[in-house]
């Protein structure tokens, strides 16, 4: 569901920087559904993919095949991330705080980590650059801590400072979709907020599962659930493998 | 293979070998292992499986990286018992992506750094003090900047090739060609060797020239389990295997003794593993283009 919600944040024509993990899920499933027209961007250089079957991976060979233009990853990064190009970045994270700063490298302290992440990869440009994100993240305790152990990708407020103090041209992550609510970024201070519910799923629940004091919107949402045929889609045509969906 | 290894790695050299997923070449990583080549310091935006192996065979003193996983299917875990304190040591220095590239960039054109706008707002400069920044003269911005990389050796798979080294890659491009140019010596690896005429007949897909080649190897599934476009898949199997195989360090060295140290080259380790014909590539031929004028 969490997949099917996101996937509906995307607006078909759009320019959208796909990351590794689910977001890869949600944007060939918006691709496949409202959003046919999307543009799909990949680090590995892949430009306008079109892939005919799930990527296994973000350097996936089909993501080639049929694609608009296949160019160097010094090209995806400067002359179309750093140029402004990319209108959604998608992300995944281990932990999202407070202020949506994500940290996808090490869980404790950087020089005796209690677990080593991947770390960056393309992300913490991403996030800097991209005109707004997407992140998407399972609603777990120790995922949405007060503050990230590490600022891998930077959120809507860093170390104190706005994303405008620090510099950063995008407009940062404006939607969490987890697989219990959604979450958004206050214009005014940056703070993550609770925007809408998934059906069946209490208040408390979600405030439970955050590791600060989750403010709501004025006005809570209900998130419509997924249609038969997202799930058809989903479920047996892009992941019958179950590469990506768990559970 | 062996003779381009004993001649262009030596124990502590930087050494590089690129592909975004696509062209990684194993088949070279495998022979350093065999050599026993101690104390190198690797450098890849993508670990991937083929540094995971170098690390636990104990040929790596320093990972220069910028995203350390099992692409679509977990952990590189001899990386991760290094980096957690559970394993031999290993020095780290870590970028993202950008940087990475950024990095190889200016090797290439042998400047001594890059500027980027980004790590504003990150810990990363913070965890690698190479990370710094400079004011721009034109404007007073302040810009993050990286140090060149400028490798001993990169090593790169592609397609093909003619015998001095000119190469042709399509499909991902990756950083092969920064990384290259930004080398001492280069080593190109290949599924097919082609006459200067194939070369001749399609030169804008040549991504390296041979002018910077120092060694060509012919090498079919040299990339295996990775991919080469147009040749075979990624052995996704493989991967995802690889989980199970990494989490355990007895597992992991045997599966290096039976697929690395018991076999004397690729040939014998692509015997070795069955089924390889599932992967091969189906044919999606492009029309090609009028070069005349």
């Amino acid at each position: 569901m969490m997949t099917a919600v996101a996937a509906r944040e995307l607006r078909d024509g759009e320019v959208v920087f796909v990351g590794i993990g689910l977001p890869n899920l949600a944007c060939n499933l918006a691709r496949a559904t409202h959003a046919p027209n999307l543009v799909l961007i990949y680090e590995s250089g892949a430009v306008g993919a079109v892939p005919e079957r799930l990527p296994v991976s973000i350097g996936d060979p089909a993501l080639v095949t049929g694609s608009l233009m296949v160019c160097s990853m010094a090209d995806v990064f400067q002359s179309l991330l750093q140029n402004g190009r990319i209108e959604v970045g998608f992300l995944g994270g281990a932990q999202v705080d407070r202020y949506g700063n994500i940290n996808t490298t090490v869980v404790g302290d950087y020089a005796k980590p209690a677990v080593r992440l991947p770390g960056s990869g393309g992300a913490a440009e991403i996030a800097i650059h991209a005109r707004r994100t997407v992140v998407i993240a399972r609603l777990e305790r120790r995922g949405f801590p007060e503050a990230v152990d590490f600022v891998t990708s930077p959120g809507l407020r860093s170390k104190g400072r706005t994303r405008r103090e620090l510099g950063m041209p995008g407009a940062g992550p404006t939607r969490v979709v987890t697989d219990k609510g959604i979450l958004e970024a206050d214009p005014t201070d940056g703070e993550l907020v609770l925007s809408a519910l998934y059906p069946g799923v209490d208040i408390s629940d979600v405030t439970a599962n955050v590791g600060w004091s989750l403010r709501c919107t004025s006005r809570l949402q209900q998130v419509e659930p997924p249609s038969e045929r997202e799930l058809y889609l989903l479920r047996e045509v892009l992941d019958p493998g179950r590469l990506y969906l768990k559970g | 293979m062996r003779d381009a290894i004993a001649r262009y790695v030596h124990d502590g050299d930087t050494v590089v070998i690129e592909g975004f997923t696509h062209l990684i070449c194993f088949a070279a990583g495998h022979e350093i292992i065999r050599q026993q080549r101690r104390n190198l310091t690797l450098c890849r935006l993508t670990p991937d499986l083929i540094y995971d192996q170098m690390i636990a065979a104990g040929c790596a003193r320093k990972l220069v990286f910028s995203w350390a996983g099992n692409p679509g299917a977990g952990s590189l875990h001899a990386f991760r018992r290094a980096a957690e304190g559970k394993g031999q040591p290993l020095e780290l220095e870590e970028y993202s992506h950008f940087g990475m590239v950024a990095r190889l960039s200016a090797g290439a054109a042998r400047l001594p750094f890059w500027t980027l706008r980004n790590y504003m707002g990150t810990d990363l400069p913070a965890a690698n003090p190479q990370i710094r920044s400079v004011s721009c003269p034109y404007t007073g911005e302040t810009l993050a900047t990286v140090p060149a990389l400028n490798p001993d050796l990169t090593i790169v798979h592609a397609q093909r090739a003619d015998p001095e080294g000119n190469a042709q890659i399509w499909g991902l491009l990756g950083v092969q060609k920064e990384a290259a140019f930004a080398s001492r010596h280069v080593i190109v690896v290949v599924e097919e060797l082609v006459d200067e005429s194939v070369i001749r007949a399609d030169p804008n897909r040549t991504v390296i020239p041979g002018l910077i080649v120092d060694a060509v190897v012919v090498e079919p599934w040299g990339a295996h389990p990775s991919y080469a476009q147009g040749y075979y898949d990624r052995d996704n199997q493989f991967y995802v295997g690889w989980e199970k195989i990494s989490r355990d360090p007895a597992a992991l060295d045997r599966y290096l003794q039976e697929f690395v140290f018991a076999v004397k080259d690729r040939a014998e380790y692509i015997q070795r593993c069955a089924g390889l014909e599932r992967l091969k590539a189906k044919e999606r031929i492009c029309a090609g283009v009028n070069y005349g004028f």
